[in-house]
This record gives structure tokens, C-alpha cells and sequence, in this order.
């Protein structure tokens, strides 16, 4: 907390300190002229849960929100290594995109239309479709989030769980007491010294505490109801179109590889396909990279060096026991529908 | 009169005119800059946030709050009582341990001096967030709110806090607090009735019978002749928790717990160095008077040494303010805590942070105040 309190004086400090942002020459984008000139990427990531972005033992970023992460740099710099991961809090985290600490956020943030109209922030793309979610300890017999009337929750303060709770328990009618902690292992630390019935956040974020545990993932049960929607995605700075258009279409280009079944592995034989949509993407026709500001190489680049969504899915999220389900392409029966890229 | 450099008046305006000015120059460059910048990021500002919905749940209320009705400012409000309850309480009792140790520590028994310096020592030198965490950590190894230990009928520890019986408040109890505090006023005039008869005649009428009157058998004779209601609710353990009765939450005790502990430490030395400030042979004059011990402390050392004793435990008690801060390490929901969550949800941080800092501003202020007003009281008033 002392850590928010800081920067987010910090961050008022360099808004009061420094004149209007200078519009760039190059690129037409300020944020991706910055990111050429440091030669990285830097961005926003949790840094704290299985899955989404936890370091691994040899302190590499590992994690859907990393790897998504990765595809920028991959189609801004060519090169998917250069980039520099921030972790930040559920509450800092919007003061360190809104200053410029960090160039992105892929840090399981839900879109919602709150965070777009008053933060001056927009987001780019979807990478995880979830929704709030209840974990219980097995011992205690609840079944369902409906036998929770009067429980203790612990919930992260500054989440939108923290208000999706509010409203599902006040529209059925039930009590609760909740307990906020800013920090995410003090809030699990609480739920595991039995402070808590129940530890809520987006059931992805339950998956991963619950495969952290190790041998004793069967003592926590998740509860079957889902109670929210909770889209989360990439978050980017308003009033920069040209690297929201770049961090929204290198998400769907993860998406039409994988409908098109290029992975990180096969898309090299793909040079000599004659499908036109394909030999846009590879960059050998058209002008889609140029367009965006990019090297024509920036989709193959993505894939090649990141891998497709589906890839990434597995790599990240699969190890955690989750099923794809809505998070599937939308010819699977999922909600994942990019649009031509033509 | 001509304007010369020489002249001190002169001087002092100019320069008073060029550093407000300055100061002046500055504040107006950041609140615009801000505020342009602010604009070219379209971050909203202003503080029309305040009367939104909240939303966000509050654990603990001293007020009726409901997430989907009440507002932003409301909820903040919640959050200041919440500071004051954990900081008032929190003074009076640090200043109650502190100076028993105080006092403890000035003892000539070898034992109680030496206990009380370590304890002194110990609490000092050990940072207070760490202290917090320690106690928190304490209070969660409680067993579960099923198995919780129940050492007197009706009081309950468990992992979830101390259930307590309530007394179920009724109009009578009101009435019969009412006269509890008509007594004190009238105990008061009594004492000062006592002084006047023993300056004109040397003879100290007995005060206690007539107090003891007023303050226990007035009251419970009030209580007594409107039916001496008398109900108790009794924690039940149903469901997740126990219903009824009151509840002191692990998050606050913790708190509460800390604070006090910490800042005992301080205030025992505080006590400490107020008496042994008045010379040893004023105590020993009193003595060799043949006035006793009691009236000794009352009229010769008390005097005196909270000359020396309240400025530094001003500064305690606005550090125990503002030390509650660190509640939200352990999930009290100071308004700290709810503030920076509010910050978050609207993502107006500069209002935010404003307003935290306006609030601590006023609180501390306000202690400063009565402390300032109390400390020109005890004064010594020179001759």
C-alpha cells in the first residue's frame, strides 16, 4: 500500500511536473516512437499468479498475460525478447499506464465502462474471457454460492469482483462480510488461515491459487456459478490510436493464425500458400504491416516467435486445469471472432 | 517618507511580497499544468465522484452503510469514523498503559523497574507494521469460529474476532447514562464547594460519600424506578458465524492491539521523564509537611510534571492518528484504506490523495487544538 500511495504521488508529481505530451514525428505514435527509441517493450503485468504472469525459476515471465506481452514486442520491435516486465498492484496499476511508467497493461483487467469513460484509458483487445467466481474450503460442504448468506469473503479492494460481489449478493437478498487486503498474498494467506468462507476473484485467478496448492488442490472446491462477466484484456493510454490499433490487431492475428492453423512450428510452410489472406498475413502481399506502421514481417513475427492464441492458451492455461470453453475461436463454439484482415 | 533599502520595514515587505508571490507562481504553474495534462490524458477530474453510487463493500460500519445505495462520500465518511474509533480508543488506552509503565519503570523494586525497561526497549525498537503483522498473525491462529475457546459464558475467541454478550439498549439505560452524567457535573461543583469551605476554614468537608451518591446509587435508582429492564444477547454460533451480540473483528483488535502496545512504549517514557523533572526535595518538603502520599502526587508532582509531559504526548497521540494508517496492511478499513480504493475505482488518484491528506490535516489539527487548549490549562501560572 505505501507502494501505491507512492506512486500514484508519484505519478500526480510527473503530471504536475511535465509539460503536455510531445507529439512524435516517425511513426505518428508517440507511445510506439518511445518504445523504437528504448528499443523495449514495457508492460504491466501482475506478476503473481500461475497462468497469467509468475517468473519462473529462472526469473522468465511466464503466462498468457506475458506471452500477450510478447506479441507486441514481437510485432513492434521484431523481436519478442525485448521487453521489460512491470508487475503492478490492482491499485497502481492505473496510475502507472495513465503516467507512462508503462507503455501496456495486459493485466487481467476487466473492460468495463467505468475504467474506459473516466481513466483516459481504452482497451485494445480481449486475451481471457472470465467471470467472478467463489472458492470454498471442501470441508465446509457449500455446494453453492447461494448457501453463502452471511459468510466472510476475502476480495481484493480496487477490483471490479469487489463491486460484482455487492450486487449478486444484494440482488438475492443475502448478507456478507467482506474482507479487503490490497496485498494478493495476504488476501490468500487470510482465506487460508480460515478468516474467510470463501476467497472471490475472476475463477481463472481461483484456478490458478487452487494449482498452486499443490497436493492439497482437492481441500478447496470452486463453486459451479459464475456471477459476472469479467472480460479482461489490454489496456493502452487514450489519444494514441496508432498503437491501440497495433496492440488490438497483433491479438486478433494470434486468431486468424489459429484459425488458419499457423503455429509457431508450421507457419514457415506456409510460404508458398496461395490463399491471399495468408500471404497478407505472412507479409509477402499487400501493405498490412506498413498500414499499421509496422515491418510487413510483424504478423509472422508474432506467430513465429510468440505462437498462435491456441498455443498460448495451451502453454499458459491449460496446465491449470481450465477448459477453453467461450475462450475458444468462434468456429469452436467460442466468443474469439477476428475480423478480416484485408 | 522616502522608500529606502536601509529601512528594516521596507525590507521585511518586499521580501515577504516576492516569497508569496513565488510561492504563489509555483502553486498556480502545477494546479494549471495539472490540470492541462490531466485534460490532454482525459482523466476525469473534479470531485463529482463523491455522489456516485459506491458500491464497494465496507467489512466494518460504525453507521448504516449498503454498498448499492450509498455514495462515495459517504462511504469515506464510514472510513473517517472507522479511523476515529480504532484512534480514540487507541489514545486513551496507550495513554492509561503507558503510564502504569511508567510509573512501573520508576519503581525501586528490581524486578519491575528492569521487566518494564525491557518491555520499553523491546516495543520501541521493533517497527510497528511489523508489530501489526505479528499481531494479526496471532489472532488468525485462533481456531475456527466452531471450535473457539470460550473462557467465560457468552465471550467467544475464534479465528473470527471476540464475540461479546450485548446488552440490549433500551430507553432506561439512556436515561440512567443521562444521570451518570448529571452526576459527574454535579460531583464536579461539589469538589469545588469542598475547596471554598477548606480555604476559608481549613477543614475539607467529605466529598466522596456525597460523589458516591450521585454517581452509582442516582443512576441505578433512575435505572431501578423505570423497571430495571435487563436483557443480554448472547453470541449463537449459526452458520458460518456467530450471530448476535458485538463482535471486536481480528482486523481491528490487531490494530487496535498494535497501536496501543507501540505507543505505550513512548508515552511511558514521556511519563517517566515528567516526574523525575520535579526536584526529589519537593517531595520530600511535602513529606516532612506531613502531607501523604496521595496529595503529594496530586498537589506537588502531578502539576508540575504534566507541564513537561503533555507537548511530547501531543506528538504521540497525532502519531497514533496517523500510525493507523497502516490498517490497511491487515485489512481494517480505515479511510485510508477506503479512500484508495475509491481512487481505484474512479481512478481520480490527485482528488484522492487530496482528501486524505485534508482529513489527516483536520483530525490532527483538532488533537493539536484540545491539546494546546488543555496544555495552557496546566500551566504554570507565573507570577
Amino acid at each position: 500500500m505505501k507502494r501505491t500511495l507512492a506512486s500514484a504521488a508519484g505519478a500526480i508529481l510527473a503530471t504536475a511536473l511535465f509539460a503536455a505530451p510531445a507529439m512524435a514525428q516517425g511513426s505518428g505514435s508517440a507511445t510506439i516512437d518511445a518504445i523504437m527509441k528504448r528499443g523495449q517493450l514495457v508492460c504491466g503485468v501482475a506478476g503473481l499468479t500461475a497462468g497469467f504472469s509468475l517468473p519462473d525459476s529462472q526469473g522468465v515471465m511466464r503466462g498468457i498475460d506475458a506471452d500477450s506481452c510478447r506479441t507486441v514486442a514481437a510485432a513492434v520491435l521484431g523481436d519478442a525478447s525485448k521487453i521489460r516486465f512491470v508487475p503492478t498492484t490492482t491499485t497502481n496499476r492505473f496510475t502507472m499506464l495513465q503516467s507512462g511508467e508503462v507503455d501496456m497493461l495486459y493485466r487481467s483487467t476487466t473492460w468495463t465502462l467505468g475504467r474506459e469513460a473516466s481513466l483516459g484509458t481504452e482497451f485494445a483487445s480481449i486475451n481471457f474471457y472470465d467471470g467472478t467466481g467463489f472458492l470454498v474450503k471442501t470441508s465446509t460442504n457449500v455446494k453453492s454460492v447461494k448457501e453463502l448468506d452471511g459468510a466472510t469473503v476475502c476480495v481484493q479492494p480496487g477490483t471490479s469482483t469487489e463491486l460484482a460481489i455487492a450486487d449478486y449478493f444484494r440482488v438475492n437478498k443475502m448478507k456478507f462480510t467482506p474482507i479487503l487486503m490490497q496485498d494478493l498474498s495476504e488476501i490468500q494467506n487470510a482465506y487460508l488461515a480460515g478468516r474467510c468462507d470463501a476467497y472471490s476473484t475472476d475463477a481463472s485467478g481461483l484456478a490458478s491459487f487452487r494449482s498452486q496448492q499443490g497436493a492439497k488442490a482437492p481441500e478447496h472446491t470452486l463453486l459451479p456459478e459464475i456471477i459476472s462477466k469479467e472480460p479482461l484484456g489490454a489496456m493502452v493510454r487514450k489519444g494514441d490510436d496508432k498503437f491501440f490499433d497495433v496492440v488490438r490487431w497483433t491479438y486478433f492475428a494470434t486468431l486468424i493464425a489459429e484459425e488458419n492453423g499457423m503455429d509457431s512450428k508450421t507457419i514457415d510452410s506456409f510460404a508458398a500458400n496461395t490463399v491471399p489472406e495468408i500471404r497478407r498475413f505472412l507479409g509477402l502481399e499487400g501493405d498490412m504491416g506498413k498500414q499499421l506502421g509496422l515491418d510487413n514481417k510483424w504478423a509472422y513475427n508474432v506467430i513465429k516467435q510468440v505462437g498462435n492464441a491456441a498455443e498460448i492458451w495451451e502453454r499458459n492455461i491449460t496446465p491449470l486445469g481450465v477448459p477453453r470453453g467461450i475462450n475458444n475461436l468462434w468456429t469452436k463454439g467460442g466468443l474469439n471472432y477476428a475480423p478480416p484482415m484485408r | 517618507m522616502t522608500l529606502s533599502w536601509s529601512d528594516p520595514m521596507f525590507r521585511s515587505i518586499v521580501w515577504q511580497v516576492v516569497i508569496i508571490g513565488g510561492f504563489a507562481a509555483i502553486a498556480w504553474y502545477l494546479v494549471s499544468n495539472t490540470s492541462t495534462n490531466l485534460k490532454a490524458r482525459r482523466i476525469a477530474t473534479g470531485f463529482e465522484f463523491l455522489g456516485r453510487t459506491a458500491g464497494i463493500p465496507i467489512g466494518e460500519h460504525m453507521i448504516d452503510y449498503e454498498p448499492s445505495i450509498n455514495t462515495y462520500g459517504y462511504a469515506l465518511f464510514v472510513g473517517v469514523l472507522n479511523t476515529l474509533k480504532v484512534s480514540v480508543v487507541g489514545v486513551v488506552l496507550a495513554t492509561l498503559l503507558g503510564t502504569l509503565i511508567g510509573i512501573l519503570r520508576l519503581s525501586r523494586n528490581w524486578l519491575i523497574s528492569k521487566l518494564t525497561a525491557s518491555y520499553v526497549e523491546v516495543l520501541r525498537d521493533i517497527p510497528l507494521l511489523l508489530q501489526l503483522l505479528f499481531w494479526y498473525t496471532v489472532l488468525q491462529g485462533l481456531p475456527a469460529a466452531r471450535q473457539s475457546f470460550n473462557p467465560v459464558p457468552g465471550v467467544f475467541l475464534s479465528n473470527r474476532g471476540v464475540k461479546l454478550p450485548a446488552l440490549n439498549w433500551e430507553a432506561p439505560h439512556l436515561w440512567a447514562l443521562a444521570a451518570f452524567v448529571l452526576g459527574c457535573v454535579a460531583t464536579h461543583y461539589v469538589g469545588k464547594r469542598a475547596d471554598r469551605i477548606q480555604d476559608a476554614t481549613g477543614v475539607r468537608p467529605r466529598v466522596w460519600p456525597v460523589a458516591l451518591g450521585l454517581l452509582i446509587a442516582v443512576p441505578v435508582a433512575v435505572w431501578a424506578a423505570l423497571g430495571a429492564p435487563w436483557s443480554i444477547e448472547w453470541p449463537v454460533l449459526r452458520g458460518f458465524n456467530f450471530q448476535g451480540g458485538l463482535t471486536v473483528s481480528p482486523e481491528y483488535f490487531a490494530l487496535l492491539l498494535g497501536l496501543v502496545i507501540y505507543t505505550s512504549a513512548y508515552v511511558a517514557e514521556i511519563v517517566r521523564s515528567g516526574i523525575l523533572s520535579v526536584p526529589h526535595g519537593q517531595i520530600e518538603a511535602g513529606g516532612a509537611l506531613g502531607l501523604r502520599q496521595g496529595v503529594i502526587l496530586r498537589k506537588i508532582i502531578l502539576p508540575q510534571a504534566l507541564r513537561v509531559i503533555i507537548p511530547p504526548m501531543t506528538s504521540q497521540y497525532l502519531n497514533l492518528t496517523k500510525n493507523s494508517s497502516l490498517a490497511v496492511a491487515i485489512g481494517y478499513q480505515d479511510m485510508v484504506s477506503i479512500a484508495n480504493t475509491t481512487l481505484n475505482q474512479t481512478g481520480q488518484a490527485i482528488e484522492g490523495i487530496f482528501m486524505i491528506g485534508l482529513l489527516y490535516l483536520v483530525i490532527s489539527l483538532s488533537i493539536s487544538l484540545f491539546m494546546n487548549w488543555y496544555n495552557a490549562r496546566v500551566a504554570l501560572v507565573e507570577r
